[in-house]
């Protein structure tokens, strides 16, 4: 297995987060794509401490930090939802258009 | 300061501690009076007249206070607050003064101004505008507190015009008919007249002296200063032309008997202790600078009160109206007081003032009580009221006789004194004069008692007496009447309390105070003797006798009557050449007024608005409010092309974050 093959496969993780951050319209699954495009970081972040830095495990570390700030972000988003549901029956983001001039 | 102390009981004077540091308070609180009667006197249950009796009632604690520490000990104080100066010379304060003559005048004041303001509960219960009445009233009295306890000659034109205007206020009263505004006019312009006087006076002596101060006038006048020796004569003749107007001297008197148009506690106010006191106050309190002048001057002033005693007490025989007969009685006596200040008797002068208040007061609210009663002001509509009106009949009585000069009742001791004084002074022939005023004055007072409370009743209705709120005040002024003039017998000092002579002595600069020192008999006689001829005569022709219409068809002398009865032509005389003058005048200054000065400012009105056209149309609107317009505009248009990018599309608006992304990293991978 050679480094690129990991990093191919972390910038389609990402791009498909960056996809479906853009085109969905439901706010659970935006937020599940923006959970993606962590998890496309998680892998760069351990594979390039397994490829490039040899010792102390520096990239898991970190990877480990991504991933318990992603926890709590899933949390404090879902909650947000969860206000938005219940406030305006409705979890669609071409609802939530309040936000301008 | 130097104090030029004449006298030990001077010299014992203290400084009166709280009561004179305080003494101010009897200046504010019947001012303070006037406005809180204006505000909330129709909501009182007396209309304010509560509250104008309690502000007096509270000044006359003050004032008794003081008059009695003055008695035992003398007090002279002053206190002065500056409020403005010019340059480094001529200095503005208000304040009051603290000495015999004006604890005097505070005494005499609140305890007369008191008994009239209760008559007036009374006399004046459900007339029109009562709390008017009120407020105007307060405003009288405190004026004149603010004039007598003037420091300064400033001061004093504040409390004089303030009693001018309240005077016009009150004579004119009832001003739906049109005979008693023209009183108030004539009141008000005739004092105006003399005001010039006593305004061109002042700026004299505050310019030749350098400071309004009275005290310091009576300093420069007694140590014969040269400055103001050079300006005395005129500014002695200025300020008693001031004199003159408020004291109703000939022949400024024309006013007094019109101002009768008032409701009567008015008049009884305003000949008793405010208002007409004035003058002779004023004379008192520059009595140095009268001094200074010398003899030859004043004789001058001493002859004008001598005509205003006898010519004028002439006039109040042939009057018809009671309170006119009142009126020109009050014009003579001034005319005693007058003659006396002039000739040099500081206290004869003041001596008659402040009896003369106590049984003018008590005549002048008698005949309101008999007007109230019989419900007209004419003689010849009364009669017969001593049965019906017992009361006001016997203290009617008190006063005329204490008038009339009769022993021992005030008047006499008064006038006494007053003629000693002239006697004394090398006055014989204007003495003479006096002594025939007497005369005239008992003669008029019997007239006056015999028509209205002898003979038959010629009225309409049944009089009642008076209710006891007006009766009171009557009987109250009757004993001052009767015995204030024991404060003065020549030569005589009560144990403990001196005399009115020794209070009136408390003062800064003692100058020439001409007085008696011991009993006249002989001349105390002749006086005695003319007044009860007066009396007398005046019983026979006008008295319930039988053959009493012959004596007063002989009394009607052809010529002397109608002279009388048309008040010498003075008043024509006056009016005549105010009419005749005033008329191509006033017709001259309006046509001036309308095409000169107005053709003048209306050029200039009309250049004006060219010009602010101009301004308006020109540089405005088209200027800066172009410019403001322009900017607005711009703003305005930037913000709508701008505002539309803001879509609230949370996606729109992540498109644009991760376009940009690409477009960074697009930069720095293949371009850099």
């Amino acid at each position: 297995m050679i480094l690129s093959q990991f990093l191919v496969l972390a910038a389609a993780l990402f791009a498909f987060g960056v996809y479906g951050l853009l085109v969905r319209r439901n706010l659970v699954l935006i937020l599940l794509s923006v959970e993606l495009m962590l998890a496309a970081v998680n892998v760069n972040l351990v594979a390039f401490e397994s490829y490039l830095v040899t010792s102390q495990a520096i990239g898991q570390v970190f990877a480990i930090f991504v991933i318990t700030v992603a926890a709590a972000e899933v949390g404090i988003g879902l909650a947000i939802v969860l206000m938005i549901f219940r406030n305006r029956r409705s979890a669609n983001v071409d609802d939530l258009s309040l936000m301008r001039w | 300061m130097t104090f030029l102390l004449a006298q030990e009981h001077v010299a014992q004077a203290g400084d009166g501690g709280f009561w004179a540091d305080t003494a101010g308070v009897m200046l504010v609180l019947p001012l303070l009076a006037f406005l809180v009667i204006l505000a909330f006197g129709k909501r009182m249950k007396y209309q304010g007249g509560e509250i104008a009796v309690g502000a007096l009632a509270i000044n006359l604690v003050w004032a008794s206070v003081l008059f009695v520490m003055n008695m035992t000990g003398g007090v002279l104080d002053q206190t002065t607050f500056e409020i403005g100066r010019i340059g480094s010379g001529l200095v503005f304060e208000l304040g009051w003064v603290v000495d015999g003559l004006s604890i005097m005048m505070y005494f005499l004041i609140n305890l007369v101004g008191l008994l009239v303001f209760i008559y007036a509960l009374g006399y004046m219960h459900g007339d029109r505008r009562v709390d008017w009445f009120f407020a105007a009233f307060s405003l009288f009295a405190g004026a004149m507190l603010v004039l007598v306890g003037a420091p300064n000659l400033i001061q004093l034109i504040v409390g004089w015009e303030g009693v001018g205007l309240a005077s016009y206020f009150l004579i004119g009263f009832y001003w739906e008919d049109l005979e008693i505004v023209k009183a108030g006019n004539k009141a008000f312009m005739t004092n105006k007249v003399a005001d010039v006087g006593l305004i061109l006076g002042t700026i004299l002596v505050g310019v030749s002296i350098g400071t309004f101060d009275l005290a310091e006038l009576g300093r420069a006048a007694a140590e014969h200063d040269q400055t103001l020796g050079a300006v005395a004569v005129t500014a002695g003749f200025l300020l008693f032309f001031g004199a003159m107007g408020k004291s109703a001297q000939f022949p400024l008197h024309i006013w007094l008997p019109d101002a009768m148009a008032g409701p009567t506690p008015v008049s009884a106010l305003m000949h008793a202790a405010t208002m007409v006191t004035a003058g002779v106050y004023l004379m008192a309190r520059t009595f140095p600078l009268f001094e200074y002048l010398g003899a030859d001057t004043r004789n001058i002033m001493v002859a004008i009160g001598a005509i205003t005693l006898f010519a004028i007490g002439l006039l109040a025989l042939v009057a018809d109206d009671i309170k006119k007969v009142l009126a020109y009685s009050t014009v003579s006596q001034l005319g005693y007081m007058m003659t006396a200040v002039a000739a040099g008797g500081y206290t004869a002068g003041l001596f008659h003032l402040f009896t003369h208040a106590f049984f003018k007061a008590l005549l002048f609210l008698g005949a309101g009580s008999v007007i109230h009663a019989v419900h007209s002001n004419n003689m010849s509509d009364m009669g017969g009221l001593r049965k019906d009106m017992p009361t006001t009949y016997w203290t009617f009585v008190a006063g005329s006789l204490a008038l009339s000069g009769i022993a021992p009742l005030a008047g006499f001791w008064s006038k006494d004194e007053i003629l000693a004084t002239l006697g004394q002074e090398g006055y014989t022939t204007v003495m003479w004069v006096a002594i025939a005023g007497a005369f005239v004055t008992a003669f008029y007072m019997a007239r006056c008692v015999a028509l209205t409370f002898h003979g038959s009743y010629k009225g309409h209705g049944h009089p009642h007496e008076s209710p006891p709120i007006m009766t009171r005040p009557l009987v109250a002024l009757a004993i001052g009447s009767i015995l204030f003039g024991l404060f003065n017998i020549p030569g005589v000092s009560w144990p403990g309390i001196g005399n009115f002579t020794d209070w009136l002595a408390v003062r800064e600069v003692v100058m020439g105070d001409h007085h008696a020192e011991s009993m006249d008999f002989a001349l105390a006689g002749i006086g005695l003797a003319a007044a009860v001829l007066g009396l007398a005569l005046g019983w026979r022709v006008f008295g319930p006798d039988k053959g009493t219409q012959q004596m007063r068809d002989r009394f009607a002398v052809p010529l002397v009557y109608p002279l009388l009865r048309r008040k010498y032509f003075i008043d024509d005389l006056a009016l005549g050449v105010v009419g005749a003058t005033t008329g191509p005048v006033a017709r001259f200054v309006d046509w001036t007024n309308t095409y000169v000065i107005d053709g003048v400012i209306n050029g200039v009105g009309g250049l004006v608005k060219m010009l602010g056209n101009f301004v308006y149309n020109g540089v405005d609107q088209l200027g800066v409010d172009g410019i403001f317009n322009g900017l607005s505009a711009m703003t305005d248009g930037a913000g709508g092309a701008v505002r539309k990018w803001q879509t609230g599309r949370v996606q729109q608006y992540a498109a644009a974050f991760v376009a940009g992304a690409i477009i960074l990293v697009v930069l720095f991978v293949f371009v850099i």
